[in-house]
């Protein structure tokens, strides 16, 4: 019971942040309300019992990417123009797009089976099956997302030294 | 309708409303942030199928989505760090002269 009106909260909470990323002008209130969206998310992912994920949500996209993020938004000057005009001329038929597409997986998802949730799993998600079947399972995974991570590395290094030759 | 229903039907809002926000917005962090926010959606109904399955698999799959965001991130921001040091802007439209 308590789990069910936890998901509830957590999900118009998640809702209520975007919402606000769209409406709000300055980008460090949409990064804040991005950094509120992914702790409402974490939340969710601890009352479903999946600890793990809820644990590198906040670990790693609310302290590592959204703490990236506002620091870059702090060295910039955001006051430009588009500061001033918030969207730019396709917001008729963004939204238009975006609405049609959420209403017709949203009919999916409401029409679709209810699934095996009428009896739900309870077992508790915890580090200790997640990582053995990590390392065993997907070590050739894990593997390659180590090179993945020094690509982006040297290419971030590469995109910085390039920027700096050009203008001498 | 039932819990997976619900948790879904955020992610297919939180993925829409990331696309909406890459396609209207005109701030380039902003934009990235509205990617993000797709990817969340799209973590979300991963996690959920997840734990409906049983199986870590979902997880898994998570985890690496959490890898390509950050290196997602570590290469974008070093290049919208340039494009406004060169433009003097972080809006789309003076970036106009990009266009092939």
């Amino acid at each position: 019971m308590m789990e069910t009106a936890l998901t509830f909260v957590f999900a118009v909470g998640a809702l209520a942040a975007a919402a606000a990323m769209l409406i709000a002008r300055h980008p460090m209130r949409v990064a804040l309300a991005l950094v509120v969206a992914m702790l409402c998310l974490a939340g969710l992912y601890a009352a479903l019992g999946v600890h793990v994920i809820a644990v590198f949500q906040v670990l790693i996209y609310v302290g590592a990417i959204m703490v990236f993020m506002v620091y870059v938004i702090m060295l910039l000057d955001v006051r430009d123009s588009s500061f001033t005009g918030r969207y730019s001329a396709l917001l008729a038929p963004a939204l238009v797009g975006a609405l049609t597409l959420a209403a017709v997986l949203f009919f999916i998802v409401v029409d679709g089976q209810p699934g095996r949730s009428a009896a739900p799993p309870t077992t508790v998600f915890g580090v200790q099956a997640f990582s053995t079947a990590f390392l065993n399972e997907y070590w050739l995974h894990f593997e390659l997302v180590s090179v993945l991570l020094v690509a982006a590395v040297v290419a971030a290094i590469a995109v910085v030294k390039l920027g700096s030759r050009r203008r001498g | 309708m039932d819990k997976t229903q619900l948790l879904l039907a955020v992610s297919v809002v939180l993925f829409a409303a990331g696309l909406l926000g890459v396609i209207v917005r005109r701030n380039v962090l902003v934009m990235l942030m509205f990617m993000e926010l797709t990817l969340n959606g799209v973590n979300l109904s991963l996690v959920t199928f997840t734990q409906q399955a049983g199986t870590t698999a979902g997880a898994v799959l998570v985890f690496l989505v959490f890898v390509v965001a950050a290196a997602e991130v570590a290469i974008a921001i070093p290049i919208v760090l340039l494009l406004a040091r060169a433009k003097g802007t972080l809006d789309l439209a003076g970036y106009r002269d990009l266009k092939g």
